[in-house]
């Protein structure tokens, strides 16, 4: 790691490690794409829970407005 | 260093998705009543296209008396649930990808790198996709393609976020051969014609029928506007705290493994 110490005004110039960014970028990529997954279809397209279209009745005007194919 | 600017993409995330909420509930909802009005004032042409869906899946969907949450609740609480979940979800991966491009595509400021990066993933992830399929109000679809309709979008979708990925890594090959700004530009070239020649060969979507078209305008303005102003107070308030992470470590004696632990 031979980071440049440069005493410039510009803040320091930072690479993070790849190995420090994986395991969180797996940990927070499959919990956002959850996430994702039920804003933006669940009860739509597919419905893992069987809520009767509850998940969609709840979410609908958000998932018009940010442009996802709602019903 | 990793989990603090986590953090903070998801904070950033948050205050983009409540910023959000608001500009859609002020600029999106009145269009979203219209059209529900629409849908409710067409009895025969409902309920033919429910009986045709409720035949296909047994989906019975209700925006009336009927319905399982009412409009009050939709408009507000679940207007907000939506979008604030999206900006959380986004905010995270904002972050990670803030934190892979950092020091690597670019050596710029971080809230520099952060603003563009905003810039850059708000036409990849919602306006190159926006323009192929773009965003429809109730009232506008048939319920019977809503499976095809979902397929292609996120299809769409997956292809743009891919094209972009090679060509950011083609634009920092290309850059370090040719210098900055052709290489960015050959970059930025190539995912465009790629994108172009995909969304070209890619099934129109056309089922907007006899819909009055200053609703159907307002309403797609009403939609792209709530992106922008969510992906804009993201990149700007994700570049803010991230410079203020970045700058926080002390520069000469910057012991790495003190830092991480």
């Amino acid at each position: 790691m031979s980071q440049p110490t440069i005493a410039a005004p510009h803040p320091v110039q930072i690479r993070i490690p790849l190995r420090e960014i994986v395991p969180w970028a797996i940990f927070a990529g499959i919990l956002s794409l959850v996430v994702l997954f039920f804003v933006t279809t669940e009860a739509g397209a597919v419905e893992l829970l069987s809520t009767g279209g509850l998940v969609h009745e709840f979410l609908h005007d958000g998932r018009h407005l940010l442009a996802f194919p709602c019903h | 260093m990793m989990r603090t600017l986590l953090v903070r993409g998801m904070l950033a995330g948050l205050l983009a998705g409540v910023l959000a909420t608001v500009f859609a509930y002020f600029f999106g909802e009145p269009s979203v009543n219209v059209a529900i009005g629409l849908e409710e004032s067409a009895p025969a042409a409902h309920e033919g296209h429910e009986g045709h869906a409720g035949h296909a899946e047994g989906h019975a969907h209700g925006h009336g008396e009927e319905a399982v949450v009412s409009r009050d609740l939709q408009s507000t609480v679940g207007l907000f649930t939506g979008v604030a979940a999206y900006g959380l979800a986004v905010g995270g991966l904002f972050a990670i990808a803030f934190a892979l491009v950092q020091g690597r595509v670019g050596t710029l400021r971080p809230r520099l790198t952060s603003a563009l990066l905003a810039a850059g993933a708000f036409v990849v992830v919602v306006l190159v996709p926006f323009l192929k399929y773009p965003a429809n109000p109730p009232a506008v679809g048939s319920s019977g393609t809503i499976g095809d309709r979902t397929a292609l979008y996120f299809a769409f979708l997956a292809l743009s976020v891919l094209c972009a990925i090679v060509a950011v890594i083609a634009g920092r090959m290309l850059a370090d051969r040719l210098g900055a700004w052709p290489g960015g530009l050959l970059a930025c070239g190539g995912y465009l014609v790629a994108v172009a020649v995909s969304a070209a060969l890619l099934p129109v979507v056309d089922e907007v029928g006899d819909f009055p078209a200053t609703t159907l305008w307002t309403f797609r303005t009403a939609s792209l506007g709530t992106q922008v102003v969510l992906w804009a107070t993201l990149g700007l308030a994700f570049g803010t705290l991230a410079e203020r992470v970045l700058r926080e470590r002390p520069p000469a004696t910057a012991p790495e493994p003190a830092g991480q632990r």
